[in-house]
């Protein structure tokens, strides 16, 4: 079990004669995921790489029958994508693209609401279930499967918490990344809830960054409803206010948004917090084994 | 993105949004004609930099004659302004913005910001006009008002009318302050702003609803479809070496320290900061060199780094994920050796191909210290430079 993707996903990709698209599509191949088409207006009824690429995100669906999209078109046409692949009634959207603008994220949030599409992103690295099926930007070889989840809004810090967990032989159930962006598809919460549910998942890694209150929220969420124990970690506690540090989500505002009141909440909650980038997987041993899981988390030698 | 003062208000402006007559000037002749031409017995002389308490550091100034514009003029232009937002070293004035005085009655706050809780635009009001609105949300919350907006209809005219009646705008003025909200409103989608801050808003004493100030900031990912706000941009108001890093597509910040950070990924960036200053050294600025970290993009952003006078020393921390750690290595071994670098540089490898990666640093003959972790690195770094 996982959550959100397994080897059963069908996938599309989105922008899949753009450079950026081509490439991680191969990598995504020779990784198991199950591509079934590609959609690039213009270049329907070709293949790339052996698949079908079509018109239109509905002509896909229609024909392949897939279940997700993921979607490395350019900026200025992504939310464009995003809501057409809504619209054909693809139930996972994974984002990729960097740089679309937060009015037209409004726009895609309001135009998903009453619908059953579940957006992920945008600028995030997508989400893997480890040995399974991996949808995104990530090297897949560093995860290996297991039971942690993994939840960050951010790319290498992910692979950063991965790849400690899986040296200490910890594997992961499915990690996602929700993205930097102020106004996203799928949120800490929304996450969680997931693991929570997920039988496989015995304990998450959460990372989070400075800006907004997302993680603030979900650790009041955490001490309400977790029935698992959640590792934290918090990133830019030494970056200074009113800089956009590289995310467009990452900025501390009139004071808000700060590293030290998401450490706070989240530790009055419950929540373990690592100390350092360095001690995310540590800290992660740490809790499972106080909590009597490591044994059945150790999925690797 | 942010412009000046000024500039906001012409933009405003062009939106059928009340704002004072005004001109801008470059020099102390420019200010006097400016204030000969708009004719009026009081005449506010205003300093334009991007940051926000120019009046309590001394840059606006009210003049009742030709003669006070010439000296206040004299006095703020090229003067270095030093407020809570433009950090010790303050900034130099370098255009004035020579503005109609009014009969102020009373003074409001109107701003639009993208709420991040609700994902939608949110328009907020205050009777507490003149004092920061964070300032205001601390002490007097109660004195708050929003009005969430429908991106399908966009800020409704009943919303602007109760937030004017929420901040008590006087009854007769309700109409003009919906018209300013509704124009102000259209100026933030439209523009793709991040911020429209209007602190104060007023009331005069001949019936308007004017802004008396004017903050906007606009949305980076959307400058592609705002050549007009990109006009605006000021490159002496931006740190030179941020303006260096945006032309190869390095995120660049810069910070006090003296320890120069090259990291990919952004998160990983910030985390880069974190650690050095857990092993109690200081960061010398935030670098992100993007997935793609190629030989030109490493070297770039050495260079960047080391125009920084205050670095000491270089840490380099990639995690290569798509990216392979010997291509990284090569780009580094590469750009050492273009820069003469004489400065200890610690770089920790990790990843795809790291073994091969750490054997082309260590073959390349150049003083470069490897590094086993990112906690080592950091270590490593720090006692570097301390020593």
């Amino acid at each position: 079990m996982s959550i959100l993707i397994n080897k059963d996903t069908k996938v599309i990709v989105q922008g899949i004669t753009g450079a950026t698209g081509l490439f991680h599509t191969k990598q995504a191949v020779e990784y198991g995921t199950n591509i079934v088409g590609g959609v690039t207006p213009g270049k329907g009824g070709t293949e790339v790489e052996g698949i079908p690429v079509f018109d239109t995100v509905s002509d896909a669906v229609a024909k392949t029958g897939a279940n997700a999209s993921v979607i490395y078109v350019p900026p200025p046409f992504a939310a464009d994508a995003i809501m057409e692949a809504a619209d054909a009634g693809v139930e996972l959207v994974i984002t990729i693209t960097e740089g679309i603008p937060v009015t037209d994220m409004i726009k895609v949030k309001r135009y998903l609401e009453g619908k059953d599409t579940r957006l992920i992103g945008p600028n995030c690295p997508g989400v893997i279930t480890p040995e399974e099926c991996k949808i995104g930007i990530m090297p897949g070889y560093i995860h290996k499967k297991g039971h942690v989840g993994v939840v960050s809004r951010s790319g290498t810090l992910t692979y950063e918490a991965v790849h400690q967990l899986s040296t200490e032989g910890i594997g992961q159930s499915t990690a996602v990344g929700i993205g930097g962006d102020p106004v996203n598809g799928t949120n800490f919460i929304d996450t969680l809830k997931l693991f929570n549910e997920d039988p496989d998942t015995y304990a998450v890694i959460m990372i989070g960054e400075i800006g907004g209150t997302a993680e603030e929220e979900a650790a009041e969420w955490i001490k309400a409803n977790m029935k698992k124990p959640v590792v934290g970690f918090i990133g830019g506690q030494t970056a200074p206010p009113g800089k956009r540090m590289g995310h467009a989500g990452a900025i501390i505002s009139g004071g808000k948004g700060t590293a030290a009141e998401k450490i706070k909440t989240l530790q009055s909650c419950g929540v373990e917090v690592a100390e350092t980038p360095a001690v995310m997987g540590e800290t992660l041993i740490k809790v499972l084994k106080e909590t009597g899981l490591y044994e059945q988390c150790v999925t690797h030698k | 993105m942010n412009i000046h003062e000024y500039q906001g208000k012409e933009i405003l402006r062009s939106y059928g949004v009340a704002v004072p007559n005004g001109k801008v000037a470059y020099s102390v002749e420019e200010a006097v004609e400016a204030a000969k031409s708009l004719g009026t017995d009081v005449t506010v002389v205003k300093a334009q930099i991007h940051a926000g308490g120019r009046g309590k550091a001394g840059g606006v100034k009210v003049a009742k004659s030709l003669e006070e514009v010439r000296t206040y003029a004299d006095d703020i232009l090229g003067k270095t302004l030093v407020t809570h937002q433009t950090g010790p070293e303050g900034k130099e004035v370098k255009r004035l913005l020579i503005e109609e005085g009014c009969d102020i009655k009373s003074e409001y706050y109107i701003g639009l910001v993208v709420d991040r809780a609700t994902d939608r635009v949110v328009m907020m009001g205050s009777e507490e006009g003149g004092t920061e609105i964070e300032e205001v949300a601390e002490k007097t919350p109660e004195k708050i008002f929003k009005e969430v907006v429908d991106p399908v209809v966009g800020l409704m005219p009943y919303q602007a009318r109760r937030l004017a009646f929420n901040i008590n705008i006087p009854k007769e003025l309700v109409r003009e302050a919906v018209k300013f909200m509704m124009g102000l409103y259209q100026v933030f989608v439209d523009k793709d702003c991040s911020i429209a801050e209007i602190n104060p808003l007023v009331t005069t004493g001949d019936g308007k609803v004017m802004a008396l100030d004017a903050k906007l900031n606009f949305d980076s990912n959307a400058l592609f479809r705002q050549k007009a706000v990109l006009e605006y941009r000021d490159l002496d108001e931006e740190d030179p070496k941020e303006i260096e890093a945006s032309k190869f597509d390095l995120s660049y910040i810069s910070l006090d320290g003296n320890i120069g950070c090259m990291v990919n990924g952004a998160g990983l960036a910030m985390a880069t900061m974190d650690i050095i200053k857990h092993y109690n050294g200081d960061p010398a600025n935030f670098l992100d060199v993007g997935g793609g970290a190629t030989k030109e993009k490493v070297t770039e952003a050495f260079k960047i780094i080391l125009s920084d006078e205050d670095v000491k020393g270089i840490y380099v921390n990639i995690f290569g994920g798509i990216m392979k750690c010997d291509v990284i290595a090569e780009g580094v071994v590469a750009a050492t050796k273009e820069v003469g670098l004489n400065i200890p540089l610690v770089v920790r490898l990790e990843g795809t191909n790291v073994d091969l990666g750490k054997k082309i640093l260590k073959e390349s003959g150049l003083d470069i210290t490897a590094a086993d972790s990112m906690a080592d690195g950091a270590e490593k770094i720090v006692s570097l430079v301390k020593a």
